[in-house]
């Protein structure tokens, strides 16, 4: 299905959200890297599937049962050619983005390495990409070494060279700053981690939603990402994992599920992405996942992509007129996100004017404190666009930002 | 409830230009606040003696109301006792958390924050000077 640019907005009538007022005006959703507005077809599959064909999954022999297993097995299968897997098998199934990491973090490195051994993280990492590595320096004694990014926002790919040692184990490194919008180069970081034999973690928390992601080309051995910010519900995500660390990876939680058989004195483990999924696994939920892939796919990734894109260039143009307005970073690649100061005004308060004017952007720290000390600034605003969005949303920010001059100026 | 009545202009002077802004060397009590949701910092300087609060002065980085708050609580608390404080303490808290009746006559210039309870993820900025007050003097 091809969809001209100018199209897209007519999408917009599919998220019910935006079709009640907020606070008398227009709701103007700015915040779409924080959490994606749910399309009324995501929503209904989910309802669908819970109200006319639910049952727990690989556990009944009977057909509500049997197809349910099959319907999460097949959005396995429809994850694998999302992201390009070679196998359905590296498809794992998790409550997010964050587990997804804290998954890698304990299999491999809580499990195989030894004090001393080094992950390398960089300046530009959500708190999800950090924390979990943090640890295994304080459990085992792992070393964080950290890339430090450039003045225009890019990682500083001659001081990652340098990083590396006899020792590194890991590169842990978002696709796309949830702060700076930058897209980082993950084939080159790849494949200078892979001469060194060292592994990489892809967050791809805020890629997915924006570019077409081909893991395989990528070369990373893992990528994570969230449903939620895929216009999908919260509470599931994925982790791909090449096929030769699922064996490596002990399980990550014990439960029902994981296993092949249990006694008092043995147990084995399930082969696959199954002895990563104990319990009962938000199946919903993957049923939305499967929606939103659906839903985005429909449109087109790349047409949304190439419409946000034509939002952010009017967006970042807007902005510049605006007196005292500062865009921190200019990297060459970026998505639809960007963050902003602006003098003799907290972007707190420049928040609570945006909300009084029914715009919603987020302002704090975006759980990336370090990226805050490196740009040494408390807080910044950040605008962040969907395939909802529109020029008038931008419009509205920028009137918005007058009022808050007037106010707080 | 209007942004004015949030951005009152003494707040936003305060906000902008805080009085009793800085380091004070000869300090009694010393305490940093910080609201990790907003990175609003403060570090509170006090010298008390008798049981009075003789100077007061406070540094940091927040927003408008976080800052004019601690600006405004410097110039209400200084020469007061501990007593006298704790009471304005407890009518700001209640102002702003419980929806109590603004107090004219306990709270003085403080009242102005009333129309902070209105919007409940900024009650934090405005109690966060205070908060560290508590914690300075309980040292």
């Amino acid at each position: 299905m091809t969809v001209v640019l100018s199209d897209i907005t007519s999408f917009r009538k599919d998220f019910p959200i935006f079709q009640a007022e907020n606070k008398g005006k227009p709701f103007v959703y700015l915040d779409t890297a924080n959490s994606a507005q749910k399309p009324k077809q995501v929503v209904d599959a989910m309802s669908d599937f819970a109200l006319h064909a639910y049952a727990n999954i690989h556990r009944g022999v009977y057909t509500h049962s049997s197809d349910a297993s099959q319907k999460y097995e097949a959005v396995r299968e429809q994850v694998r050619q999302f992201i390009h897997a070679a196998s359905v098998e590296e498809i794992i199934f998790t409550s997010g983005t964050t587990e997804s990491i804290n998954l890698v973090a304990a299999c491999m490195g809580g499990a195989h390495w030894q004090a001393g051994d080094e992950v390398i993280l960089s300046e530009m990492e959500h708190h999800a990409n950090i924390v979990p590595w943090f640890f295994l320096k304080e459990k085992i004694g792992v070393v964080l070494k950290v890339v430090p990014i450039t003045g225009s926002g890019e990682l500083n790919m001659e001081a990652y060279r340098e990083l590396f040692t006899s020792r590194t184990k890991m590169v842990a490194v978002t696709h796309a700053s949830n702060v700076l919008g930058t897209v980082n180069p993950i084939k080159e970081i790849v494949a200078i981690a892979h001469q060194h034999g060292a592994l990489v973690l892809v967050d791809g928390a805020q890629a997915v939603s924006h570019k077409k992601v081909d893991v395989q080309a990528l070369g990373c051995d893992f990528y994570a990402f969230s449903a939620h910010k895929l216009y999908g519900p919260t509470g599931v995500g994925v982790l791909y994992a090449k096929r030769q660390y699922l064996e490596k990876m002990p399980p990550y939680q014990g439960g029902g599920s994981m296993i092949e058989s249990v006694s008092f004195s043995k147990i084995t483990y399930a082969k696959g992405p199954q002895k990563f999924e104990a319990g009962t696994r938000n199946i919903i939920g993957v049923i939305g996942l499967s929606a939103a892939i659906s839903y985005m796919q429909s449109i087109g990734i790349s047409h949304i992509a190439d419409y946000e894109d034509h939002l952010l260039q009017q967006l970042e143009h807007k902005l510049r007129l605006v007196p005292g307005v500062k865009i921190i970073g200019n990297p060459k690649s970026k998505v639809s996100v960007l963050s902003f100061v602006c003098e003799g005004m907290h972007p707190h308060d420049i928040g609570t004017v945006l909300d009084h004017e029914g715009v919603a952007v987020r302002v704090g720290h975006h759980c990336a404190m370090p990226l805050m000390e490196r740009l040494q600034v408390p807080a910044t605003v950040r605008v962040s666009l969907g395939l909802y969005n529109t020029k008038e949303d931008i419009d509205a920010l920028i009137t918005g930002l007058w009022v808050a001059k007037r106010i707080l100026g | 409830m209007s942004l004015r009545e949030l951005y009152q202009e003494m707040i936003v002077d305060h906000g902008k230009q805080p009085r009793n802004f800085g380091l004070l060397p000869e300090a009694t009590h010393c305490e940093m606040g910080y609201n990790p949701l907003c990175g609003d910092k403060i570090t509170l300087y006090l010298v008390t003696n008798n049981g009075v609060i003789e100077s007061v002065r406070f540094e940091g980085v927040g927003c408008a109301i976080s800052v004019a708050s601690a600006s405004l609580m410097t110039e209400s608390i200084k020469g007061k006792s501990l007593g006298e404080v704790e009471t304005l303490f407890q009518a700001f808290h209640a102002l702003l958390t419980e929806g109590a009746e603004r107090d004219d006559a306990v709270l003085g210039k403080l009242a102005i924050f009333a129309g902070v309870a209105e919007f409940p993820i900024r009650v934090k900025c405005a109690t966060l000077a205070w908060h560290t007050l508590k914690a300075a003097l309980s040292k």
